[in-house]
């Protein structure tokens, strides 16, 4: 009652008539951007590509910090046998009061190998086991504090110097694209010039297509938002996959300071439209569509993963009674088994329904003595 | 006397001669030059690298030409090499050109074996102008020598070092071929960046041991400019053949929205340094040193896997053609000598098959024997029943008719009891008496 009075009298008094009709349900929005402030938000990213293609700078460029200092390159000899690692670096950024846990998984020795075959099995395995523990996390009793570790989008860094999507290229993208939410990106982009770029994305989503990949798609659009935006929309989709250029240094460019790169014929400018696409790859990633990606990532891929998951502890729990469900759930609609535990519950039910009973009965005859 | 003589120019000390007069040998290297232009050149360049990193937009920019290639694709299961050559003429010097092009190298997942389908075809050209040499009529001059006589390694510039593939293939090629390692693709590096890689990628060779082509520096000539261009390496290179409009020149550059790179501009890359060294300078040096030093190895290790060796254990040296002919021997009494063991194998085997097959003989007709005598003993039994059983019908019909005999004279004289009694008893005797042979029947 308080919180209707209270929002009411900041109600837009145009007019007395309107003022009746007035709900005030309209000011949802800014009590859900309240809330999300005072949570803050994660998000973790995965960036994956042969060792020399510039995901770290591309990240430093990105959320404009330096994450990787001190870091250990390794030399060719040893990168022979390399196997593929993990490693995750987690910062709190904060802007204008919105805090963002930002974490970076990086694969570092990713295709540097003499012999890739199977190197992105770790990378599968870390993202099953991050969603094994959201699972495990949601189905368990306490579920106040829900950590979300699970991969968000994975940046997957092409090289430039090739025609178009090597064999060790699409063998990742498949085993991924179930997993986690997949954007390309035509590294190094400052060594193509346009009509290269041009003719390379246009390869690369031919093959992205025969191959039947399935790579992050953005949302269209609905058709009651504003042209400016449907433009954007249109234009972001046309570009991909994104060819991207990242810069560690600030230099000086027609009088401003900017991050780029300094070539005897010419400065690359990071944030330039004309040089490359990064200005796309941020607005894509961190101002739009971020929440998207959450989203997909948390109704497609996790429940698909939940779904299996499912599927095969039941499978494994009818070929042995014995074993208990770890976690609650209903049960699947197996012909076997399904008349069976329906029957247990409605057993269950009337048991607890007769002891119910008892009990009330036996209340009231003390009540009445 | 001839022997003397041979001693005495054996022996004799070289003086030195002043000359009188021009007589005009000092024009014998110009001899050889208009030999050797009427002849032409060959040149066998290798290029190795990823798919796409511009081997052959290098080599139309090197030579000025466009070189027909297709696009490779990137889903080679295993790399080839593609050979193509070409004829090009320079102000009335012939090149002949064959330039060899890696097919997939760097495509597949497991690159373990990538560097083999390379080694194999250096060393099929090295066969091939062995074979040549040893023939007993042989062109040397007329054939075209298809040696690689150059091999740049295609490195690709991702800022770091070395990739690990790169280094395991130079280091099995640096026995066989002349290496020079080139950055491709250099416009995406910058210049603090490219002085670190160049240092990065050197050190990296140096600490595995992988020998790459050293300019030469003992001719005073060129012993210079070799020397700093041995600094540069690994040169930096850029190609294209696109024409660009800079001040009021057209060049050879790429053009970028920030800028654009030239291609013959020392300070974008280093493509004239390459050209210089590769083409204007030490194009004879890598030929000789292909031939002397490379083909030299190669030709040794194969004859030392034939055989040949070029002391005996003796130390007298030996002339091929003993050598020939000892092996040949050698190799006849071998086969004489397989023959004969084939000849003793056979002999054994056929006497081995006969000693088994007389040992049948025997055990067959032993089986035989005992079959034989066990039938006369069952034969004998049989008989000897027959005998007895006949003895016992005969005693049957005898008591049979004495019966009735009896039982006759009962019947005529019926009232005398006694008789019965003797009937009866003979009754009674007739039964025992069958029974006794009955009996003895059983038995």
């Amino acid at each position: 009652m308080t919180a209707n009075s209270r929002y009411k009298s900041r109600a837009p008094r145009a007019e007395d008539g309107e003022e009746k009709d007035y709900v005030g349900f309209a000011t949802l929005p800014n009590q859900v951007h309240r809330k999300s402030v005072k949570k803050g938000f994660d998000f973790t990213l995965m960036v994956a590509g042969e060792s020399g293609l510039g995901k770290s700078t591309l990240v430093n460029s990105l959320f404009l910090t330096d994450l990787h200092k001190d870091r250990k390159l390794l030399n060719a000899e040893e990168r022979i046998s390399q196997t593929v690692e993990i490693t995750k670096h987690t910062v709190d950024i904060e802007e204008k009061g919105v805090k963002l846990k930002l974490t970076i998984v990086d694969t570092p020795g990713f295709g540097d190998a003499v012999n890739n075959t199977e190197c992105w099995r770790n990378v599968t395995d870390y993202i099953d086991q991050q969603f094994e523990h959201y699972f495990r996390d949601e189905s368990g009793l306490n579920r106040k504090n829900i950590q979300d570790n699970r991969v968000h989008c994975c940046l997957y860094f092409i090289p430039p110097f090739g025609h178009g999507l090597r064999p060790v290229d699409i063998e990742f993208m498949k085993a991924l694209q179930e997993k986690v939410n997949v954007v390309p990106l035509i590294a190094k982009a400052d060594c193509l010039t346009p009509s290269e770029i041009k003719k390379l994305k246009e390869r690369l989503r031919e093959e992205i297509d025969k191959l039947g990949i399935k790579i992050y798609q953005f949302p269209d659009c609905d058709s009651d938002e504003d042209d400016e935006f449907k433009r954007q929309d249109k234009e972001l989709k046309e570009s991909s996959p994104f060819a991207v250029i990242g810069s560690n240094t600030v230099v000086e460019a027609r009088g401003q300071r900017v991050r780029g790169r300094l070539y005897p014929w010419g400065i690359v400018e990071v944030e330039n439209p004309s040089h490359c696409d990064f200005v796309k790859l941020r607005t894509m990633l961190i101002r739009t569509h971020m929440h998207d990606l959450k989203d997909i990532t948390s109704d497609v891929h996790y429940e698909n993963h939940r779904a299996q998951s499912i599927q095969t502890m039941t499978s494994k729990m009818n070929a042995d009674k014995r074993v208990e469900s770890p976690i609650p759930i209903l049960p699947l609609s197996t012909p076997d088994v399904e008349t069976e535990k329906l029957i247990k519950m409605k057993d269950d039910e009337l048991r607890r329904m007769q002891q119910m009973l008892q009990k009330m009965q036996q209340q009231m005859h003390e009540q009445d003595l | 006397m001839a022997a003397n003589d041979g001693d005495v120019f054996a022996h004799e000390e070289k003086r030195n001669l002043e000359l009188g007069g021009h007589v005009g040998f000092d024009s014998l290297p110009d001899q050889l030059v208009s030999k050797s232009v009427a002849q032409g050149f060959c040149f066998n360049i290798l290029c190795v690298g990823e798919t796409g990193i511009g081997k052959s937009t290098l080599m139309n920019t090197l030579f000025n030409t466009t070189f027909e290639n297709e696009e490779a694709s990137h889903y080679q299961t295993e790399v080839q090499l593609r050979p193509q050559t070409y004829d090009l003429q320079e102000s009335n010097v012939n090149l002949k050109l064959t330039a060899v092009h890696t097919v997939g190298f760097g495509d597949q997942i497991n690159k373990e074996q990538s560097y083999k389908p390379i080694l194999e075809y250096i060393d099929t050209q090295f066969e091939r102008y062995l074979e040549e040499e040893l023939k007993i009529k042989r062109s040397l001059f007329n054939c075209h020598d298809t040696r690689i006589h150059i091999c740049l390694y295609f490195i690709a510039p991702t800022g770091h070092s070395l990739k690990s593939l790169d280094l395991v293939t130079m280091k099995k090629l640096d026995s066989k071929v002349n290496i020079i390692p080139v950055i491709a693709k250099a416009d995406t590096v910058s210049k603090g960046e490219l002085d670190k890689l160049k240092i990065k990628i050197m050190s990296e060779l140096v600490s595995n041991g992988v020998q790459i082509y050293q300019f030469p520096t003992e001719d005073e000539a060129v012993a210079e400019i070799n020397n700093s261009m041995n600094t540069h390496l690994p040169f930096a290179v850029v190609g294209s053949l696109e024409d660009v409009k800079v001040g009021n020149k057209m060049v050879k550059a790429r053009l970028y929205p920030w800028g654009s790179v030239q291609v013959e501009n020392e300070n974008h890359c280093d493509f004239v340094k390459l050209r210089e060294m590769l083409l204007r300078v030490n194009m004879e040096d890598l030929r000789e040193q292909t031939h002397a030093r490379h083909y030299e190895l190669y030709r040794r290790c194969k004859l030392e896997e034939m055989g040949f060796k070029d002391t005996d254990p003796d130390s007298h040296s030996f002339s091929l053609q003993d050598t020939y002919e000892a092996k040949r021997k050698e190799f006849l009494v071998d086969l004489q000598h397989k023959e004969e063991e084939m000849r003793q194998m056979f002999v054994n085997k056929v006497k081995e098959t006969e000693a088994e097959l007389k040992e049948k003989e025997k055990e067959l007709h032993e089986r035989f024997e005992q079959l034989k005598r066990m039938h006369q003993d069952e034969k004998k039994n049989l008989e000897e029943k027959r005998r007895e059983l006949e003895e016992e019908m005969n005693a049957f019909n005898r008591r049979k008719v004495a019966a009735e005999t009896l039982m006759g004279q009962a019947l005529q004289g019926c009232s005398q009891p006694f008789k019965k009694d003797k009937d009866k008893k003979n009754f009674f005797s007739l039964p025992s008496a069958c029974s006794l042979t009955s009996g003895r029947n059983l038995n």
